[in-house]
C-alpha cells in the first residue's frame, strides 16, 4: 500500500470541481482513497479521519492532494489523472461559449474542431487572416488575389515552422478528403491526389480523370506563384509530403507551369524521394497538354483511357478570319494558346505567351486574340468570372458581331462555387450567332449544373462541345480557314 | 488530411459567404468569422504583424507568464521606505503628463498631497508652486506601482506591498480612501485631508501590524474566490473586502492596539467595499508585468489613464506608451451630477481588465450591470466578446457562468484593430472640476488610437526576414 500527501499552494479550485475531481481518482484501479480539496480546516480533518499524516502548515487557499494506492504505479497514474482534469478545459457548452460571432479566425477555430481555415477575404488584408489561421494551427486555403509575393513567402515560412500548409493565395481549388473547398468538381473520390499551382488546370484534371472513371481525393492547391523562383516551391514540396504519408493515394500528380530551373530540380528530388509514384505534369510549350497529362496518370493507377467526350454537330465549314478565346481559367487561356500558337503564329492576349502582343488596357482585339477574363486585374473590385459572367457575355456579343472574327472559343467551368447555369446565359448568345462557337466544357458528372445538362444545353444552341480543352482548341483551330495559318503566305 | 477520414472535416471561412454555403451543402460543417475590415489605415502594419513568425509563441510565452505569475500581500509601509519616494516627488496614474494638460481631478489630488504632506499652508500655495515646477512627478507604472483614479502617491502616504514569489518582483498601491469626497477623486478639502493623517497614523500601521503577522496573504486566491462570489475585480470588490478582512482579523485583535483603533479599522475596512481594489491592482499588476518584455508579443501589458490621455504598453515593446485622448464614461451619475460634470477617463484600474477581470469579467458581477449601464445579457455577452480579443485564458481565475472557463486574459493588440472592438473597461467618473471628487460610474473603451500606435511600433520591431 502506498500513500502520497502534498500541498499545492496558491491553486485555488472550487470545491464542487475538486470533489467530482476525487470521485474520478476513487474509480480509478488500484486506488483505494483520494481526497482532492482545499485546505479548509473541515478537509484536514477529513484527511487525518482518513488516516492521513497531516501535513506540517496548510492555508485554506492550498490545496491537498491525498491519495492511497495498491502501488506506485497506481499513485502515479491517478497523479498523471489529476493533473489531466485540473488542466483540461472545460467542455464549451450552453450559451456562454457560442453565443458571439467569432470575430477573427482564431476565434471562430476555439469554437470549433477545424484544422482547416478558408480565406476569401481582400487580398490587401487576406495575409493577415492567414496568419491568423496558421497562429491557431489550421491548415489554410487562401482563395483571395492579389497577395504580395513577400506576405506569401512569409505565411509559408510560418506554416514550415508549425507543420502546416498554405494552399494559395490566389487557390481557386482544393479538395481535401473528397471535399470541395472554392471553386470545385465532384469528383468520385480514388487513389489519385494532385498538387496543383493552377486552379482552372488542376479541376481540368480532376474532370478529365473522373470522365475517364479514375478518382481523386485530395487536390491541394498551392497558388500559381508556389513553384517561382521567389516562393520556391514551398507548398508544393509540403503538399508531396503529406500526400505521401496518405496510404489511400497510389498516385500524385503535379499540375503546373514549367518551374524555374533549380526550383524543378528541387520538386523532382523531393518526388523522387517518395514512396508514392508522382507524376509531374508540367504544362508549357513542347509539353503534353492537360489532356494528355490525364491520360497518363490514368494508364498509371492501371484504368483504361477513354477518349474525352464532344457534343454537338457537325463541323461547319472553315471561314477565314480571327480565333477570338473568351476564358474564366487562366491554364485553360494558357493551354489553349499554346496550341493555338502552334497554327496561328503570335497570339494577342492580355496574358500573353513569350512572344505573344500585350492587349491594351481596354483590351480590344487584335487579329487572333485571347482574354482571360479571370485574370487579377479583372477581378479587383469585381466578381470572378465564373460566378459573374456579365462581363464576357458582353464581349461575346461583340465578338459574334464582329466581321473579322471566325470563331469564338469559350470555356465553361462547372462545380461548387460556379455559376448555376452559364450554358443557358451562353446559349442565348451562341443561338442568335453566325459565328461558330467551340465551348472547353469542365465538369463532372456529380457537379451541381451536370455536366450532361450544360453540354446539351449548350450544343442545343449551335456549339460544339469539348470536354477536352486542347481538343476544343483544335477543333476550333480547325475551322478557322486556310490562310489564317502561320506557315500560309 | 492524412488524419481526417471522410466526414469528420470542419472548416472555417472568413470571407464570401458563398464558400461557406459550398461547404454546406456538401455536408461540410463550418464556422464562419464575422469578418469585418481592419480599422482603416493600420493593414500594413497588422500585416507585417501577423506575419512576425515570433507573434504566436511570444504571446503564448507572455500569456504563460501573465498566469503563473504570484500575488502576495506581504507589508504595508509608507511610499518612501517602500519606494523610496523623496520629499516633493510624487506619482500618479497613467502615461506621463505635464502639468499644463494636466485635468482637473489630476492637479486635485496632486494639490491635496503637497497639503497633506505639510509642503505649504493652503491649497493655493500648493497649486502655485505646482505650476512653477517646485515638485516633480511622474506615472506610477514607472516604479512598478499603480493608484486607482488620480492616482496620486506622496512619500507618506502607507503603500499595501505585494510580492510575486515566482518572478521575485515587487509591486504597491496607495490604500482606499472610499468613495465620494476622497484624494483619488482630486478633493483636497480639510476633511480629505483629515482621514489620509488617519490612515497614516492608524490604518497604516494596523495594517502593518495584521499583514505581517498573517501574511504573506494570497491575493490571486482571495481573487479567485471572489470573481466566485459576484465581484469583477474594479467596480465590485465587496467580497474580496472581507475576505481579506477575514485575514486580518485574528491578528489585528491580537495585535494589543487600542480596540477603538482596531474597532475604526475594521469599520474603516468593512465600510469601504472597494478597499479590496487597491490591493487587486498591484497584484494585477505583477501578472502583467510578468508578460511584459517579451519581444513580438503583441500582448496587451498596461492600459492605464491620467484624466487627459489613455495610454497603453505592450509586451513586444516593454515599457514604451501609446497614447490618445482619454473618453468620458458612459454610466450612472450620483446626487444631481451628470455627462458635463464627468472627467475623462482616470486611472491605473484599468490593470484589472488588462489581467483579466473589471469588465473583462462582467459575466460573473451580474449585481452590477445595472450600475455600469446593461443587463445581465449584455454581461455574459461582454465577456464573450472579451474572449475574442485575448490569447488565452487564466484558468485559475474559473467563471462559474461561462461554464468555468477561466477569465479572458492577454488583451491582443492585433485582435484590437483587426476587429474594431475595444476592451471595456469598468470605471469610477471623477468631476472635472478639482476638489469635486466621485461623480458616477459606469463603462468606458481605449481611444482606438493607442493600439494603432502600438501596433505601428510593433511593425517596425519585426526583424526583416532572413
Amino acid at each position: 500500500m502506498t500513500r502520497t500527501v502534498e500541498v499545492r499552494s496558491g491553486a485555488y479550485r472550487d470545491s464542487v470541481g475538486l470533489m467530482q475531481i476525487s470521485t474520478q481518482l476513487r474509480t480509478l484501479p488500484g486506488v483505494e482513497a483520494a481526497l482532492v480539496a482545499m485546505a479548509t480546516e473541515l478537509n484536514v480533518e477529513l484527511l487525518d479521519s482518513m488516516g492521513f499524516d497531516r501535513p506540517a502548515s496548510t492555508s485554506p487557499n492550498d490545496m491537498l492532494v491525498a491519495i492511497e494506492a495498491a502501488d506506485d504505479d497506481a499513485v502515479a497514474e491517478a497523479l498523471r489523472v489529476l493533473e489531466a482534469a485540473l488542466t483540461a478545459a472545460p467542455a464549451p457548452g450552453g450559451e456562454g461559449a457560442t453565443d458571439v460571432a467569432p470575430p477573427t479566425v482564431l476565434a471562430a477555430a476555439r469554437r470549433s474542431p477545424a484544422r482547416l481555415a478558408l480565406i476569401s477575404t481582400p487580398g490587401a488584408v487576406a495575409a493577415i487572416d492567414a496568419a491568423d489561421a496558421l497562429g491557431a494551427g489550421l491548415d489554410v486555403m487562401v482563395f483571395s488575389d492579389n497577395v504580395a509575393v513577400e506576405h506569401e513567402i512569409a505565411l509559408k515560412e510560418m506554416a514550415a515552422d508549425n507543420g502546416l500548409l498554405v494552399m494559395g493565395p490566389d487557390c481557386g481549388t482544393a479538395v481535401i478528403d473528397g471535399i470541395g473547398l472554392g471553386f470545385a468538381n465532384v469528383v468520385r473520390p480514388g487513389p489519385v491526389a494532385i498538387v496543383a499551382a493552377s486552379g482552372t488546370g488542376a479541376q481540368h484534371l480532376m474532370a478529365l480523370l473522373d470522365g475517364a472513371g479514375v478518382g481523386v481525393t485530395h487536390c491541394v492547391g498551392v497558388g500559381g506563384r508556389d513553384l517561382s523562383d521567389q516562393v520556391r516551391g514551398r507548398s508544393t514540396l509540403a503538399a508531396l509530403d503529406r500526400l505521401d504519408a496518405d496510404d489511400s493515394v497510389t498516385t500524385i500528380v503535379v499540375v503546373s507551369k514549367p518551374p524555374a530551373d533549380d526550383v524543378a530540380d528541387l520538386v523532382t528530388a523531393h518526388a523522387d524521394g517518395l514512396r508514392t509514384p508522382t507524376v509531374l505534369g508540367y504544362l508549357g510549350p513542347g509539353r503534353p497538354d492537360i489532356t494528355a497529362t490525364a491520360q497518363r496518370v490514368v494508364e498509371a493507377t492501371g484504368a483504361t483511357w477513354q477518349q474525352p467526350r464532344r457534343w454537338g454537330g457537325d463541323a461547319p465549314l472553315p471561314r477565314d478570319g480571327d480565333l477570338r478565346g473568351l476564358f474564366t481559367g487562366g491554364t485553360l487561356c494558357d493551354e489553349a494558346m499554346l496550341i493555338a500558337t502552334q497554327q496561328l503564329g503570335p497570339l494577342a492576349s492580355n496574358i500573353p505567351l513569350a512572344g505573344g502582343t500585350r492587349l491594351d488596357a481596354d483590351l480590344a482585339s487584335q487579329g487572333h486574340t485571347f482574354i482571360d477574363f479571370g485574370d487579377d486585374q479583372l477581378t479587383v473590385g469585381r466578381p470572378h468570372p465564373m460566378i459573374d459572367p456579365t462581363l464576357r457575355l458582353e464581349r461575346l456579343a461583340v465578338e459574334v458581331a464582329d466581321p473579322s472574327c471566325a470563331v469564338v472559343m469559350l470555356d465553361v467551368v462547372l462545380g461548387h462555387g460556379a455559376h448555376t447555369d452559364q450554358a443557358t446565359d451562353l446559349a442565348a448568345a451562341i443561338r442568335d450567332a453566325d459565328t461558330p462557337v467551340v465551348v472547353s466544357l469542365v465538369g463532372t458528372r456529380d457537379d451541381p449544373q451536370g455536366i450532361e445538362a450544360q453540354a446539351q444545353t449548350l450544343a442545343g444552341a449551335g456549339a460544339i462541345v469539348h470536354a477536352s480543352n486542347a481538343a476544343a482548341t483544335r477543333e476550333a483551330l480547325s475551322l478557322l480557314g486556310q490562310h489564317a495559318h502561320k506557315d500560309m503566305p | 488530411m492524412t488524419t481526417t477520414p471522410t466526414g469528420d472535416l470542419t472548416v472555417v471561412t472568413a470571407g464570401a459567404a458563398m464558400f461557406a454555403d459550398t461547404l454546406r451543402s456538401q455536408g461540410v460543417a463550418t464556422t464562419e468569422v464575422s469578418w469585418l475590415p481592419p480599422v482603416a489605415g493600420s493593414e500594413g502594419a497588422l500585416t507585417s504583424v501577423m506575419l512576425d513568425r515570433r507573434r504566436t509563441a511570444a504571446n503564448a510565452q507572455a500569456l504563460d507568464a501573465m498566469t503563473a505569475a504570484g500575488a502576495s500581500l506581504v507589508d504595508v509601509r509608507p511610499a518612501r521606505d517602500a519606494l523610496g519616494l523623496d520629499a516633493g516627488h510624487f506619482l500618479h496614474a497613467g502615461p506621463p503628463i505635464d502639468w499644463e494638460r494636466m485635468s482637473g481631478p489630476l492637479r486635485g489630488a496632486l494639490v491635496g498631497a503637497v497639503v497633506y504632506e505639510g509642503l505649504v499652508e493652503t491649497p493655493e500655495q500648493a497649486e502655485r508652486r505646482l505650476a512653477a515646477g517646485d515638485f516633480s512627478f511622474e506615472p506610477a507604472h514607472h516604479l512598478g506601482a499603480v493608484g486607482p483614479m488620480a492616482g496620486v502617491v506622496s512619500p507618506s502616504m502607507w503603500m499595501f506591498e505585494l510580492h510575486d514569489d515566482v518572478h521575485d518582483r515587487r509591486s504597491w498601491c496607495s490604500l482606499n480612501e472610499g468613495l465620494g469626497k476622497v484624494l483619488r477623486y482630486g478633493a483636497y478639502s480639510p476633511d480629505v485631508i483629515d482621514r489620509l493623517r488617519w490612515m497614516g497614523d492608524v490604518l497604516g500601521p494596523a495594517l502593518q501590524t495584521a499583514t505581517r503577522s498573517a501574511g504573506p496573504i494570497d491575493v490571486l486566491a482571495i481573487v479567485a474566490q471572489m470573481i466566485q462570489m459576484g465581484d469583477e475585480g474594479h467596480n465590485r470588490n465587496r467580497a474580496g473586502t472581507l475576505m481579506l478582512l477575514k485575514e486580518w482579523l485574528p491578528a489585528l485583535i491580537r495585535s494589543g492596539l487600542p480596540t477603538d483603533d482596531v474597532a475604526a479599522v475594521v469599520e474603516f475596512v468593512s465600510g469601504n467595499d472597494h478597499f479590496f481594489l487597491n490591493v487587486v491592482m498591484p497584484a494585477c499588476k505583477l501578472m502583467t508585468v510578468a508578460g511584459n518584455g517579451v519581444p513580438g508579443s503583441t500582448v496587451v501589458t498596461t492600459m492605464a489613464r491620467n484624466g487627459t490621455d489613455f495610454g497603453i504598453q505592450v509586451s513586444g515593446l516593454g515599457d514604451r506608451w501609446f497614447t490618445g485622448p482619454a473618453q468620458v464614461a458612459e454610466g450612472l451619475y450620483l446626487a444631481n451630477f451628470g455627462p458635463d460634470d464627468a472627467n475623462p477617463d482616470i486611472g491605473d484600474s484599468a490593470i484589472t481588465e488588462t489581467a483579466g477581470i473589471g469588465g473583462f469579467a462582467m459575466a460573473t458581477a451580474p449585481a452590477i450591470v445595472r450600475f455600469v449601464g446593461g443587463t445581465v445579457a449584455d454581461a455574459l455577452a461582454t465577456t464573450r466578446r472579451m474572449y475574442d480579443l485575448c490569447v488565452g485564458e487564466n484558468r485559475r481565475w474559473a467563471l462559474p457562468i461561462m461554464d468555468f472557463r477561466g477569465t479572458p486574459t492577454g488583451i491582443d493588440a492585433t485582435s484590437v484593430l483587426r476587429t474594431g472592438q475595444l476592451p471595456q473597461i469598468n470605471t469610477g467618473m471623477a468631476g472635472r472640476v478639482a476638489g469635486v471628487g466621485q461623480v458616477g460610474a459606469g463603462l468606458v473603451s481605449p481611444p482606438m488610437e493607442c493600439f494603432e500606435a502600438a501596433v505601428e511600433g510593433l511593425a517596425e520591431a519585426v526583424p526583416p526576414t532572413a
